[in-house]
């Protein structure tokens, strides 16, 4: 088989960079305010995200490929995926708990607050329309991962030090952190360009 | 929730306004920026919501007898992804131009919490009329949070509303670049927990 490696590399590159999902696309915005308080956890949500991101991905792709194109059912993509999504999360979360406890107790409350988030269902959507293959689809799956985990780890190191900054009052909370992540939007909208695919 | 029963009326107010999706829960956040760089494009997202929250919370609240309380998060994920594949073909057929610029986000709105925390909380407690003005409620005020936004992006971004020009001169780019979907949202959210704090002695948003 024939792997392109550059190809690869590029879509890594910009799914990470320059379409990174929070700040262009602004999707998984609910976990990643949510989140973004403390560096800790931030770190843990990056790392069971990507994760899950990439194994979601490719289960997604193969029942995609496989089960719904021959049979013609492309029409119940949203609901195949997100029932792909929460059987697995559900299942990792499991298997987790009874393989490696210490790990679970680590990771495993971040495993419940990925169904909701909008960037795993994106993925595979994002996927199936552009007609990645197989690799095409993990390399974009573990760009986005990496993207959103930087995004969380930039937030949260700001965050971190916006705790004793001193902040008007109707602003305090949410409404800082919206302005706060508009800066950094802006910083992103530098790697435009970058890389034209 | 409060102990006393609420009035339909009362209901759909709170939707609107007590516990409104974006500006006051804070959840349901991702669309509210990526789609409202112009008015048409949040006024159709909104639209498409109404329609889901109040069908989902219909059709949970008509089957909230039967469904098992250890398997309803899958149920009510598999009754919000049918209503939105509904919305997602009959705006991939009907609204062909607008589909192409939000149709990622229609299909987004599968994984909105507020959606399911609504079925949750309410619709699977209580009887189908409520909930359907619950789910309105909720629904319409996502709507107006999405109307608020769009029309200070659109109106400073491109000088125009609905696509029609209101004011010439050099608009400013940065409100429909995506940094000014943040920049907006953070302060129209600050605007309302000082209307809050100064005129109604509310404590401003929880938030996160």
């Amino acid at each position: 088989m024939h792997i392109d490696f550059v190809k690869l590399f590029q879509l890594i590159v910009s799914s990470a960079l320059i379409n990174n999902f929070v700040f262009t696309m602004f999707l998984g915005l609910c976990i990643f305010f949510g989140v973004s308080k403390k560096m800790e956890t931030s770190v843990g949500m990056s790392i069971t995200f990507t994760m899950v991101m990439v194994v979601s991905a490719a289960l997604s792709w193969v029942v995609y490929q496989f089960i719904m194109i021959p049979l013609q059912l492309t029409f119940l993509k949203i609901i195949i995926f997100i029932g792909i999504v929460a059987a697995f999360v559900q299942s990792a979360d499991t298997i987790m708990k009874k393989v490696s406890p210490t790990m679970y107790y680590k990771l495993g409350v971040y495993l419940a607050l990925i169904t909701t988030n909008c960037i795993i269902i994106a993925v595979p959507l994002k996927n199936a329309g552009e007609q990645y293959n197989f690799l095409e689809s993990m390399a974009f799956a573990l760009g986005s991962g990496i993207g959103f985990g930087l995004a969380l780890i930039i937030m949260a190191s700001i965050r971190e030090k916006l705790e004793v900054a001193d902040v008007p009052r109707p602003f305090r909370g949410l409404p800082i952190s919206f302005i706060l992540a508009g800066l950094i939007a802006l910083a992103f909208t530098g790697f435009s360009g970058l890389i034209t695919l | 929730m409060s102990l006393k029963p609420k009035s339909n009326l009362e209901l759909i107010k709170n939707g609107m306004f007590g516990e409104n999706t974006i500006f006051r829960m804070a959840i349901s956040l991702c669309p509210s920026i990526a789609v409202t760089n112009g008015m048409k494009n949040g006024v159709a997202l909104g639209i498409s919501v109404v329609f889901v929250q109040t069908m989902v919370n219909m059709t949970i609240s008509l089957m909230r007898k039967f469904i098992h309380p250890k398997i309803r998060i899958p149920i009510f994920m598999l009754v919000i992804a049918g209503y939105v594949t509904i919305i997602d073909l009959l705006m991939a057929t009907y609204a062909r131009p607008i589909y192409k610029e939000i149709g990622l986000y229609i299909q987004i709105i599968v994984a909105f919490a507020s959606i399911f925390a609504r079925a949750e909380v309410y619709a699977s407690k209580n009887k189908v009329f409520s909930s359907a003005c619950d789910g309105f409620g909720m629904g319409v005020g996502f709507l107006l949070a999405m109307i608020v936004i769009s029309f200070f992006r659109e109106l400073l971004g491109k000088g125009t509303l609905f696509g029609y020009p209101i004011v010439s001169g050099s608009p400013l780019l940065i409100m429909i670049l995506p940094a000014g979907g943040f920049l907006a949202v953070g302060l129209l959210m600050g605007f309302f927990n000082w209307i809050d704090m100064r005129f109604f002695g509310g404590k401003g948003a929880s938030g996160v």
